[in-house]
Parts: C-alpha cells; structure tokens; sequence
C-alpha cells in the first residue's frame, strides 16, 4: 500500500502491530524509527539510544522473539509484528530471570545499556548462544558496556541460562 | 546485621533492570520542543550568512535561532569558575568558529523527526581562516587563568637532575605517546530545560548536579536557588558530564527565548565535539639507576594538546613525583593549542597518563638492569610522597605487590614467548595509583514514625553505587537492613553534594552520611533517656547492654518525624582540597596482566589480569569490584584499541562514532579479571577510612600490557594503542 | 532525514513496480539503508519495502546448488545445516560479521550492498569524497588511510568494501540472481562491485531499480576458512579478511579460491595465487611463496603498508584452518 501524503506535512503511513502484547494502530512519519516511537510517541523509555546507528546495542529488544537493534528499523516495516521491550519483560511484577540474573550478579553500574544488555541476553539464551563463556562473550558482543560489567554479565547470562 | 564491607546488591538494580529508572532524555514536559544543533563545517574562521528559509519551511520546525538571537550571558558568567564551567566561549554569541562542529544554529521544532530533517537544511555560509592542529601545534606554557592549570604545579625540580644523568649506571629514556580518547558514554549528553518565570528547571544528564545549578545561576544571573537541577541516572559521564557544557547553556537559553519546554539530545557525533575527551599527550621519561636498580633521577615532561579558549592541562607528570623514591625529580607540562572543543577529564586522569609513561619506563629499566620489575619498585619504594617530604596518610602498597604476586603467580609465570598455538604468551605489571580529592558534603536522614528511613542528598548516580553504599553506611549504624531505607538523590534540592568525579563521592557523602546517621543514633538514644556513648541500634532496635527498646516505639511516642543533617567539611571551610595538608593522600596498587600475541596477524589478547589495590576501608565489596574491573577494562581499551585522531587536513576529528572508533567490547574481557582489595583504613583520609577508588580503577592498566605485550615478542611500543600495525612494524 | 513516502509492497511485481520508479529504494534488512538515509548519503523519496514478499528466505538445495532467498536474515544463512556443511567459510564470515542481533536484521541479498566504511564517506558532515559527491574528491588519498584498499585504488578513490559475507561469496563464486521490471540478470559474487578505475562513485552494478532475489551457492567448499583480523575481538569491521576455500587430495592442494577483504573496492581473488597453489603441499615453503605472489600487485598507501603483510599472514592462515577442517572462529 502506498503512504498517504498531505501536502506540506511529510508523509505518513499506517501500522498495526503489537507492543508488550498491547495492540497499536497509528498513523505516523514514514521516516519514524521503532525507537524513536517507542520513546516519543508510547513514553516506553526503558529502550535506549546510545548511537542511533547500530553502534552500540542500547536499543535491542525483541521483534517476534528475535533480538535487534530499534534504530535500525522503520516502524513502518513493523507491520503486523510483534514488539517486545524491556517494560515487557516482567510478568505480574515479578522479575524475569534474566533481570534477577543481572542484580544477582551486579551485571550493570550506570544501567544504561542495562535493557539492552538485558534483551540481548534474552534473545542470546533462546538461541542457544550459552555453550560456554567464550560462546556467551562473543554472542553478547553486540551491546557496548562502557562502565565494563563485562565479566558480570556474562556470568548473568550463564546463570540464567542454566536456571 | 548489614555492615560496611559486606557485598550489598545494588539497591537500583529494580529500577535499571526493568527500564524504570528514568534518564535525562527519557523525561517528557508538556509542550516541549525537540532542538538540535548546527555546527559549524569548518574548524576556523567566521560565519557571514546562515540561510534558514529551507529549514523554516520544514513543517513542524517552530525557530533557526542564530547569533543574535540568543540572549547574551549575564554579568556573572565572566566570573564563574572553570570548572566547573568547562569553556567561557559560548556559542551562538557571534560569527566567530573555533573548531570544527561549533554549534552555529540551533533548530526547533515540534518533533525529532522535523528537527533533524532541518537541521540538514539550514545552509551555512563561512569564510573560512587558517587553523591550528592542535597535534603540531608549537608547544607553550599553559596559562593559570582556569582552575585546570591550577592543579598542580607546572614545573617541579627536585635534587639535580643533570647528575643524576651524568653519574648514572643506567639511564632509560623513552617518548611515550597517547592518542585522544574520548570519554564515550552509553548516554550521550542531554538536557530537557524549562523556565516558570524566572525559574530554570533542567533535566540534565550531569556528574555534578551543583556545579550545573551553580553555574546555569551565572549564565542567566540569578539566584542559585531559581535554577532547579534534576539528574535521577546518569547513564555513564566518565568524565564528559563532569563540567558544564555549551549545550547546556544553549538549551536554557533556547528555552528562555522560546518559553518553551527545550529538549536537547546531543548525537553520538556531537559527543565528539561538543563535550570534552582525554586530549592527545606526550611523555618524555627519563629514568637514572644505580647499578643495584636504586632510582637516581626522575624526569617526566608531558604536552598535552588543548583549545584555543582555553589551557587544559593533563597532569601526567604528577604520578612521577608520587610514585617512586629518587632525590632528584623534573616535571613539566606544557600544552599545544589548536582549533579543537577543549579536552576534559577522562576516568583515570592525571594519574592513568602518568602511570602508562612511567610505568613502561620503569619495565624498561627492569630489563636494562635485569632487575625483576616488582623487586625493582621494592627498592625505590616512596615511604614518604617524594614531591613534597610528607608522611602517607597509609600506603600498602608493598603488601599489594606480595598480594598481587601471589594470586597471579607472578614468580611461576610462563616465560615470556611461550606458545599457544599461534600466540605467544607475555606477561607485565604495573603500578595502580591515584591522588586523593575531598569536597564538602551534606546528607540528611528521616525518620517516619513506623521507623522508616528515607536517605537524601543531592549526589548524582553515575553506576558508582551510591544508592547501594549510602543506605548501607547509614543502615549500619542504626540497625537497618539498606534495603528498607528510601534514597531521594539527583536533585539541587536536596542537600549539598560534591560531584561524582575525582573518586570522591563516596569519601564526602559517605562521611556525611555516616555524621548524620550517628546523630539520629544519638536523637534516638536521647528519645529513650540513655546516654549516646551507651547505644547501639540493630534489627530496629535500640540497645543498651541487654535492654532494648524498638525504634519505632520511641518515634511513634515522639510523635514527630526525626530530620537530621550531617556533613562532612574540609579544614579551613575549603571547597575543594586532596587530604589534611600535613599528609598526602594516595590510593595504591598493582596490576598484572598476562597476554597473547599473535604475531604474524599482530593481534593482542587479554588472558587474564590480576589487580590488588590498597584502597583505604571498602564500603561495599561487590560494588568496589565491579568498579576496578571496569577500571580494567578502560585500560585495556586505552592500550589496545581507543583512539580519536584529529584529521588534520579537515580540522576535525576524524571518526565521530562507535564503528570508527573501537571501545571494548564483551568478547575483549576474559572471564579471569581477579580484583582484590589490601585491607586498609585510612582515618586520615576521612571519618569512613575509605579512599576513592573508580580512577584508580584505570590506571597502570595500559603500561602493564605494553609491557606484557613486550614479554611476549619482544616488540617495545611506546605509542597507544598497541595496534597490528605496531605489532608489525616493530613497535 | 529528508521524508520519504513508504510503500509496503506484498508482492514480488508490486516491488519491481514501486522499484522501476525515479528515487526509490529498495528496503530489506535496513541496516545499511536507514544509516545512510540519515546520513543524506541516499535520499529517496519513496521507501520501497520488500520484507513482506513471500518465498524470497528460503534456503534449499537444488542440482547440488544451495539457493538461498535473498531476505535470509545473516543469522539464518549461517545456522542453517546446508551452509554449515557445505560452505563454512560463509557460515565463519556471517558469525564474525557485525553483531548478533544485527545478523537478525541484514538479509544475505542486502549485505554485499554494503558501502565502503571509508571514515571520509560516513563522515556526518561532508568532506571531499566522489563516492558522497561526484568530482569532490579523495580526502581519504592523502589523509588518514591506514583502513584502506592496497589493490586496485586510483587518486580517486582508495576506499575499500568491507563486507564479511560478500567476501566469502566472492571466494565461492556465489552467484546473485536479481529481477526488475527490464528483466533480471545473473551476477557473479565476485563481480558485483565496482572499481575506482571503473568508476570512483560507484559501489557495485547493480541498478536502483534490481531487486536481488536469490543467492545462489554452487557445489561445496568444505575445506573453508574465514580469517578477520581486527582490532576489537567482535563486533568490528576487518582490517583485513581472508576467505579461503581449498580442495585438497591428502596434502596436497588440488584447487583453491581465495577472496581478500578490506583490501579493495571489491573482494580481492588471489587469481594468480590460486594457480600457483595446484599441486603445492600444505605448509609447504610452495604455499608461502604462492601466496606471497598473489601480492606483487599490491601497493600501500602512506598509512596502511601493514596490510600487505597482514593480508599475506591472514590467507595463510585460512589456508591453514581450510586444510584443517578446524570449526573454529577466531583468528
């Protein structure tokens, strides 16, 4: 289908797709980000942005089931998609093992890449990247920690792998 | 009972794990308008013209301020300290370009996507003018007008050096060199800035929340209390968040113009030129020895290059007149200016230059006298600071080394070559160290009727931990698990708080923290008719021998809250200084590293590292440990990988993003990187015993690897990073 | 960015139609796209996205090929058993390609698309490049090249094409079938890009409006091996990479290709190595002297004569782990 266009206001285009299991249907700028709607238009700000290039990994989260960078993509081609996000994650306000993972091993200090860090390890475990701690630093390798809890995170991830 | 020193989970972790801890650009105002800034396309010269019509027809875009439109800053700028102001110039004022992305233009408009689009539109004319590299810029004296020349002295002679030289057995003497590095945080820098009249309220992304408050106050010339500074989470600052930038300024002013909610949110690529970074130096070391290894003589002359606004000095000499004993001592520093944003703090400043110079120095003085290098540092030993004669205020540093020894095996080590496979096996070590800085501090504690205790302090949240060690120190001395204790935090608001930077926080708030949870021991004890001396709280109780009578009881019968201020002063009412004059405080230690080179593809990989740190007391052992091996992450980044090169045919930096320029990443860390801490306590330092440690954290790191990188092929580089084109080339 | 209309096409026609139109772009994983919409590098005026088209990821084997759908997310190419087993080096590339949940994003069609990393080329605000403005020049030529190309450059251009998977397609002689509105084409892995001496503003061959639909792989390269070196252990482009694919009788070398990457405006064929290695003994002085002949042609820029020595030392190092068989993925 073809975006509407008004004259002067740039032009936009209609998506229907499910976020944290809430359906949404908006019409918005073809030139919109995921993250930059998640952020500006729903106020899910848990979803970061550190580079706005795919440089860094603040923004992953989970596009039916499988872990990607937000800046990366066009909310427009999230059609009928499935958006998980780290506001998502717990259920009835008990922590994801993946989050009491990361407190349980003190995987974060500043928490900005934390969400991230957080849904990439999701995405890393369901994949089956924990074979061992090579496998999970490599497989992590795609969310940047400049505070360095590194080795913390990868412990993170192999506990709650195993659990 | 939870102590200080036990391994406390971090009390935010809830908030960060779950994406409610809200950052600065994560906060929305009603009304608000997205900004985003122009720069300027050349590194010199002046703006003659900016076109704005393209960009003002960009549907949604509200404003093209330029110069001229915004207000100029108050009377009151022109006295407001550097730093924590980081730069008198402020754009926007006038057509003069000083660097290349100086912000020219600032563009508004009603959503991200609109401002972004016409901040590409807004065509700026330039007449540029020749610039200076800063790189090869003419070396010159650094000027003492800002407090970052202050920090030390710039020259320092000690004993006489020449024959030191003439009568030395052996003299090692090296050019070492760092690249720019820039500071890099997950978050890049943003403020959401709005006036009520004349009240400025920002939502800043800051390591300082007064020095913000205290400085925007200055820029528009109003009372310090009028201008309300909100920081909850600082996603990472490391320095580039510590002082008070131009976009900061630029927001509220846009904002004043506008009266307007002003959301400002700086690029990655703006995170090169707008904020500060670590500015490129080089070390000159020469090093003069006895034959049985004693140090003779210590020359360390650093350049560093800085702005044309203003003289930045990194003081790498300093650690050369800290760290060993040697009776005669040289130091300069000098700088280069050239059309760049000025350089700032970088973690581990002053102390991590100084410790990748001389501590490359020092292995090669090992390997000149063949001398094993940790048995080398234990004949120079400093047992009193060598620049001034005074007396530690505590140094372990000895045990350190046994330790650090110990748990690496450093005297079983494989020998230097040894094969894996393709990679040769190298280890090094080098000395951690860092100075000490104290600023004054204030905390308050309240308590509820039930018992329940709320902690506040205006001290900013940089992952450092201070919503974890604070609550724990104030839960130690009255019975409470930290878990239970509210903490209200980020806000100017709240009482004084120093800044996050200088590894200092936990020293003042801490001691602040620890007054006023004393205090509130004392209320209580006098609540139950007992004496201070006598009491004890735990389990929320307080005890006297084996009475005891529930805190909750004696508030509830008080009928009124208990509020309580503590503080932590600095002798003679100072703002700022680096321990009791009498004594010079200093953190210690050692790091180890073992490496793999590969060197027919001139790779280097970390193998594990050892760091052992005499620390002064450690508050919370788990957030202590996540700080160092940060710390040595940040040091194998800067000796392997971080770079920022000035490009200078542009006049700019080069690579302005997170593919060009490398920082560490998860597959860079071995799981082995062993952290422990001597134990210590410093009384001297503050009433906690404790000591900063986060900048320790960085040091010695790079110097320890250049010289396990060394052990392994026998390539000596004296220039980060240690690249596969050093490796190839032969350093 | 400058806006855009969006087009959702749900048919393969619908997209060679929207395609064929004067400023569209083709968007498929959008990790190349979107960046260089951002950057003004591409400014379409219409968003033509392709994810929606059916029966364009499979991946299958027929006549002892392995076809593989253009919208194959990276990951999907790499995990899956027909590439594993027949062509390792492709699977190690992708694996040592950008970053886990990037490789969820990117389509194999997508990937040998990529531009040049050249800093000059995504700088944010421009500086003299022909390939980000025709006839602005070469800054990188006598500027900071120490990340670029020692085979093939001109004063034109000196970038290089980093790709990872379009290396190892070029060493496999993978082949890109494309469709368009004027009819499809088949394009050779190892053919796909442009040289500066063809043309310093180009990238690759490809018309705006082709629309790759399908890689495919023929026979096998079992005794495979990918080598990147760089700096950062993960999740960094190469300083230099090497695909290497062998057919070996005991020890002895029976056939070899082998495709350089980020040595060149395309993925560099060792043509003349890969003759002189027939018949050679695996860790032979034989093997060293070919491949070091491969590099007579070579020529460093100010900054980057490493990469000739790199580059040798890399390609015997996948020869090694080609001859080996060895799973592993790291240097």
């Amino acid at each position: 289908m073809a975006a509407q266009s008004t004259p002067g206001a740039p032009p936009t285009v209609r998506t229907r797709l499910t976020v944290n299991g809430v359906e949404v249907d908006r019409e918005s700028d073809c030139r919109t980000t995921l993250l930059d709607f998640l952020r500006e238009t729903l106020d899910l700000t848990g979803t970061k942005k550190g580079c706005n290039r795919g440089e860094c990994g603040s923004c992953t989260l989970l596009v039916d089931e499988r872990r990607v960078n937000a800046c990366m993509i066009l909310l427009a081609s999230l059609h009928e998609r499935r958006v998980t996000t780290i506001e998502g994650l717990a259920r009835d306000e008990r922590l994801h093992p993946v989050q009491q993972s990361f407190i349980d091993h003190d995987a974060f200090q500043c928490g900005f890449c934390t969400p991230g860090q957080i849904m990439s390890a999701v995405g890393c475990i369901s994949e089956g990247h924990t074979r061992d701690d090579d496998d999970i630093r490599e497989w992590m390798s795609g969310n940047i920690c400049r505070c360095s809890a590194y080795p913390q995170i990868t412990a993170a991830v192999r506990a709650a792998s195993a659990g | 009972m939870t102590r200080i020193g036990d391994p406390v989970a971090r009390l935010d972790g809830p908030a960060k794990v779950t994406g409610a801890a809200r950052y600065a650009a994560d906060h929305h105002l009603d009304g608000q308008l997205h900004a985003v800034l122009v720069g300027a396309p050349v590194p010199a010269g002046r703006v003659t013209g900016i076109d704005r019509r393209a960009a003002l027809a960009v549907p949604g875009v509200v404003a093209v301020l330029v110069s001229g439109d915004l207000p100029p800053p108050a009377a009151d700028f022109a006295r407001a300290p550097i730093p924590p102001l980081a730069t008198r110039h402020v754009p926007v004022q006038d057509d003069r370009i000083l660097y290349h992305g100086q912000p020219v233009a600032i563009v508004v408009a009603d959503s991200l996507e609109a401002a972004e689009e016409a901040a590409t539109r807004v065509v700026v004319r330039v007449e540029p003018a020749p610039f200076a590299v800063p790189d090869t810029a003419p070396i010159g004296t650094p000027s003492l007008d800002t407090g970052y020349a202050r920090l030390a002295p710039l020259d320092v002679g000690l004993g006489d050096l020449d024959a030191a030289v003439r009568t030395a057995a052996t003299t090692v003497t090296g050019t070492y060199t760092q690249p720019a590095r820039h500071n890099n945080p997950m978050e890049p820098s943003a403020i959401l800035a709005v006036w009520a009249d004349d009240d400025l309220t920002v939502y800043d992304a800051v390591q300082h929340i007064f020095g913000v408050q205290a400085t925007l106050a200055a820029v528009f010339g109003v009372d310090a209390e009028r201008v309300h500074v909100i920081s909850h989470y600082t996603g990472g600052g490391f320095g580039a968040k510590a002082y008070v930038w131009p976009h900061e300024i630029l927001a509220a002013m846009t904002a004043r113009v506008l009266r307007r909610p002003i959301k400002l949110v700086l690029t990655r690529a703006q995170m090169y030129s707008i904020v500060g970074y670590q500015p490129l130096m080089e070390h000159e070391v020469t090093l003069t020895a006895q034959d049985d290894g004693t140090l003779t003589g210590i020359r360390h002359d650093v350049v560093n290059t800085t702005a044309l606004t203003e003289d930045y000095v990194e003081f790498g000499s300093v650690t050369a007149g800290a760290l060993f004993a040697a009776p005669a001592i040289t130091l300069s520093q000098r700088v280069r200016r050239g059309n760049v944003n000025l350089p700032t703090f970088l973690r581990s400043p002053i102390d991590g230059p100084g410790t990748w110079a001389l501590g490359a120095a020092m292995d090669e003085l090992a390997r000149a006298t063949g001398i094993d290098p940790i048995d080398l540092r234990l004949i120079n030993h400093a047992d009193r600071e060598p620049s001034t004669g005074k007396p530690w205020s505590s140094k372990k540093l000895v045990q350190a080394y046994g330790e650090g020894a110990r748990r690496f095996g450093w005297r079983t080590r494989p020998r230097g070559g040894t094969r894996d496979g393709h990679w040769r096996i190298g280890c090094g070590i080098a000395d951690a160290t860092q100075g000490q800085f104290r600023f004054p501090a204030r905390a308050r504690l309240r308590m509820d009727l039930d018992g329940r205790l709320t902690l506040e302090g205006g001290f900013a949240d940089i992952g450092q931990g201070p919503h974890t060690v604070f609550p724990q120190i104030a839960g130690s001395v009255l019975g409470i698990p930290p878990v239970e204790i509210r903490t209200r935090s980020g806000d100017s608001s709240l009482p004084l708080a120093p800044p996050s930077y200088g590894s200092s926080t936990t020293i003042g708030v801490g001691a602040a923290v620890l007054d006023a949870a004393t205090r509130l021991r004392d209320c209580l004890a006098e609540l139950a008719g007992w004496l201070p001396s006598e009491v004890h709280c735990a389990d929320g109780e307080l005890r006297r021998g084996t009475e005891a009578v529930a805190v909750a009881l004696l508030l509830s019968r008080h009928g009124t809250p208990l509020v309580v201020e503590g503080s932590f002063g600095l002798p003679g009412g100072a703002e700022v200084d680096a321990g009791p004059s009498d004594v010079a405080v200093r953190t210690f230690g050692v790091v180890l590293a073992e490496v793999g080179v590969d060197p027919d593809l001139g790779l280097v990989r970390l193998r594990r590292a050892t760091g052992v740190y005499a620390a002064g007391r450690i508050i919370n052992t788990r957030t202590a440990r996540a700080q160092m091996v940060g710390g040595i992450v940040w040091g194998w980044g800067k000796a392997t990988m971080e770079a920022s090169h000035f490009e200078p045919e542009l006049g700019r930096w080069h690579s302005q993003n997170l593919s060009g320029v490398a920082l560490p990443v998860n597959a860079d860390i071995p799981p082995l990187v062993d952290v422990a801490f001597v134990d210590e306590h410093d009384e001297l330092a503050g009433p906690l015993g404790a000591k900063g440690i986060g900048e320790l954290s960085a040091t010695g790191v790079a110097a320890a690897v250049a010289n396990a990188v060394f052990d392994a092929v026998g390539v000596r580089v004296r220039d980060l990073p240690i690249t596969p084109a050093r490796i190839l080339g032969g350093g | 960015m400058y806006p855009f209309t969006y087009h959702r096409a749900d048919t393969l026609g619908d997209a060679m139609a929207a395609a064929d139109a004067d400023g569209a772009a083709v968007l498929a994983g959008g990790t190349e796209l979107v960046n260089w919409i951002r950057l003004g590098v591409s400014r379409p005026s219409d968003v033509v996205d392709i994810n929606r088209l059916p029966d364009l990821s499979a991946i299958e084997l027929a006549d002892d090929t392995v076809h593989i759908g253009a919208l194959a997310r990276l990951n999907d190419v790499a995990g899956h058993a027909l590439v594993r087993d027949r062509f390792p080096v492709l699977t190690q590339a992708i694996h040592q390609a950008a970053s886990a949940q990037l490789r969820n994003l990117a389509t194999i069609g997508g990937n040998p698309l990529q531009m040049t990393r050249c800093p000059y080329f995504r700088s944010e605000a421009p500086t003299p490049c022909n390939k980000r403005r025709r006839g602005s020049g070469c800054a990188a030529r006598h500027g900071i090249n120490d990340q670029h190309a020692i085979f093939g450059w001109t004063d034109d251009c000196v970038a290089v094409q980093p790709a990872d998977p379009a290396t190892a397609l070029a060493a496999v002689d993978a082949v890109l079938v494309t469709e368009s509105a004027r009819g499809g084409r088949r394009i050779p892995a190892r053919d796909l890009h442009v040289l500066p001496s063809q043309d310093p503003t180009a990238h690759h061959v490809l018309r705006p409006d082709e629309i790759v639909t399908r890689i495919e792989l023929p026979g096998a390269a079992r005794r495979s091996a990918y080598v990147k070196v760089r700096e950062r252990a993960s999740y960094e482009y190469a300083i230099v990479a090497a695909a290497v694919a062998l057919e070996i009788d005991g020890t002895t070398i029976r056939g070899a290709r082998i495709a350089l990457g980020s040595v060149a405006m395309r993925p560099w064929r060792l043509h003349r190595t890969e003759q002189l290695l027939i018949d050679s003994t695996i860790g032979s002085t034989e093997v060293e002297a070919a491949v070091a002949a491969g590099f007579d042609d070579a020529r460093a820029l100010p900054h980057n004569a490493h990469k000739i020595p790199l580059a040798r030392n890399a390609v015997l190092r996948a020869i090694e782990r080609a001859a080996a068989g060895e799973p592993a993925m790291r240097p």
